[in-house]
């Protein structure tokens, strides 16, 4: 099994959207090393034949009718936005200069 | 005169309804509590005293009109800072939803407040409901009331110790892999984690979707019946909702027995890592249950040692998908957006202050778990395990009709011990683990205090999916033997503060 490195932790903390402090990229290194050395186990028990279970009830999908329901009025669902014009959530630039 | 924060949910409701006291003179006096200790405890992120007295006069007028009352009218709870409750903050014990204020109730809040339950305040809480001790609180640790200077378990440490600090009768807690069951353990109260599916999660912030459930903490095997029967049943605005009848928890509850009944004892719940008095106090108690007529038998359940490890990959990956819904655009912490930082930069500075260790970690660990190359090996293997753990549970079930097990193989740690080793951390939930990975219904109940140390220790039943009743059935007719041995409640012996 490969050690978790330094380098390995920077590279998922920008896959999980995590700016980790560079001080923080050893210490959770060593950490997920071990916890990742102690939970691998899983892969010496069950043969190819068992089945995965992903969730302890049998899952469909749920609908009702396409009606009109009572929602949230735009002001109570901007209430906790960070930044808000126009009755919209403003946010950060998403797209590039051009 | 009668100390009213020492009565049990039932015996209040009963006062309230009989109209010897009121809901306000019941609210008041907890909120005199809260005031007088829980600078010491730490139960209470938040203490809503204006809605909480409004919610006690809407029951006495409701009394004097002499509308009917329902059997928890007027009871003051504490409610896990995890269920959205409108126009009161919640935190989910993280910097990242810091003063947020849901414009919405839960479900669960919707039918405490349908019951007239009187929900006094927000509950401390591991980040995100990840940990054992509630020591991962952004606010600031809770203290056991048995002693101070340890842990009141967790997730749901806010919630256990307020039951056992007499700063509510009632409580709701979440669990995930453990998160009811180990506080009640360490703190002496009873604490059930229903059937999956049978409490409605909706209003309740995700951690792990397959595993996480909604459920009553209280004092007393009655009083969680109570409370399980308000806040169960099927919501369509939860599409993992069971659509089926609430077993008759109250009923059972009422009629404690475990004459005929066959008890499985699973041997691998032992061994290293066990505190010698807690097997004493488990073993004590499966003699109990053979003295009061219970056929008691032991059986393997051999994939249950591969249970942790599974689940350290199962809900970190669930995890690392939920929270990426905080991402600071549409609320909560919004973090260095100065202008020139693109969305994903904010986004990649605002979880990196608004998330501490416990949940880096695991978003990372779930991240790992995920990433090409490695699913196979980790997050399918893990669910592998699942399948093995819910067909030991299904062999286990066709020869029994309940089993049992310590909650926890130790008693509470101090606080600090085991604060940033997280393996060791994990340890806490090796006993209770299973029954989430498999959707089963379980609770744990106080069997004495371990010899060692003078601390409480929990005794786990599990029972099947749907048949919840099983475990008040069992669960009332131990403690009733218990409180008859010892002569009163264990919490009796808990210190007053």
């Amino acid at each position: 099994m490969p050690g978790i490195t330094r380098e390995e932790v920077a590279h998922l903390g920008r896959l999980s959207r995590l700016e980790l402090k560079d001080e923080e990229l050893d210490h959770f290194a060593e950490q997920l090393d071990e916890i990742i050395g102690a939970v691998a186990r899983v892969s010496e028990v069950a043969g190819e034949d068992v089945p995965p279970t992903s969730h302890p009830l049998p899952l469909t999908n749920v609908m009702r009718p396409d009606t009109v329901r009572p929602s949230l009025t735009p002001e109570q669902a901007l209430s906790c936005a960070p930044a808000q014009e126009q009755q919209r959530f403003k946010v950060p630039q998403i797209l590039g200069e051009d | 005169m009668t100390d009213l924060t020492r009565l049990t949910a039932a015996e209040t409701a009963a006062k309230i309804a009989s109209g010897e006291t009121s809901a306000v003179e019941v609210a008041q006096a907890h909120l005199d509590r809260i005031a007088a200790i829980d600078e010491k405890v730490h139960a209470f992120l938040h203490v809503d005293s204006e809605g909480a007295l409004a919610a006690a006069r809407a029951v006495d007028d409701k009394r004097a009109r002499g509308e009917k009352l329902g059997p928890l009218a007027g009871v003051p709870l504490a409610l896990k800072d995890i269920f959205t409750t409108e126009g009161v903050p919640t935190t989910v014990g993280s910097k990242i939803l810091e003063g947020w204020i849901p414009p919405y109730d839960a479900t669960l809040t919707k039918r405490l407040k349908a019951a007239d339950i009187v929900i006094l305040g927000k509950t401390n809480m591991d980040e995100f409901a990840m940990g054992s001790s509630t020591e991962n609180s952004a606010y600031g640790p809770t203290s056991n009331p048995w002693d101070l200077t340890r842990i009141p378990g967790g997730s749901g440490g806010g919630s256990s110790a307020a039951l056992a600090s007499f700063q509510a009768p009632l409580a709701i807690g979440t669990d995930t892999g453990g998160s009811i069951r180990q506080p009640a353990a360490v703190t002496g109260t009873v604490g059930v984690k229903p059937t999956y599916g049978g409490v409605s999660r909706y209003g309740m912030v995700a951690f792990s979707s397959s595993l996480d459930q909604g459920g009553p903490c209280a004092r007393t095997v009655l009083d969680a019946a109570l409370l399980h029967e308000a806040i169960a049943g099927h919501d369509p605005l939860d599409s993992t909702s069971i659509d089926a009848p609430v077993p008759p928890v109250v009923e059972a509850a009422r009629n404690g027995d475990v004459k005929g009944l066959r008890v499985g004892v699973v041997k691998e719940f032992a061994g290293e890592g066990y505190q010698a008095g807690v097997m004493q106090r488990f073993n004590e108690s499966v003699e109990l249950l053979r003295e009061l007529g219970a056929e008691v038998v032991e059986l393997s359940c051999p994939s249950f040692t591969y249970a942790l490890a599974a689940y350290y990959l199962i809900a970190p990956s669930e995890c690392s998908s939920n929270l990426a819904r905080f991402d600071g655009l549409r609320y909560g912490l919004r973090t260095g957006d100065d202008g020139t930082r693109s969305a994903e930069e904010v986004t990649s500075l605002t979880r990196e202050a608004g998330f501490g260790p416990e949940v880096k970690r695991r978003i990372m660990l779930g991240t790992y778990a995920l990433s090409s190359g490695y699913y196979d090996a980790y997050y399918g293997s893990a669910q592998k395990v699942r399948t093995l753990i819910t067909r030991d549970f299904e062999r286990a079930f066709a020869d029994v009709d309940v089993l049992v097990s310590p909650t926890t193989p130790t008693t509470a740690f101090p606080i600090g011990e085991r604060a940033d080793d997280p393996m060791a951390m994990y340890l806490a939930d090796l006993c209770t683990i299973p029954a989430n990975l498999a959707g089963n219904a379980a609770m744990s109940l106080p069997c004495g205090l371990a010899p060692e140390d003078g601390l409480p220790v929990g005794l786990q039943i599990i029972a099947p999916a749907l048949a919840d009743d099983r475990l008040y059935r069992v669960g009332a007719a131990v403690e009733a033997a218990f409180t008859t041995r010892w002569g009163h409640p264990l919490l009796e012996e808990a210190p007053t503060l």
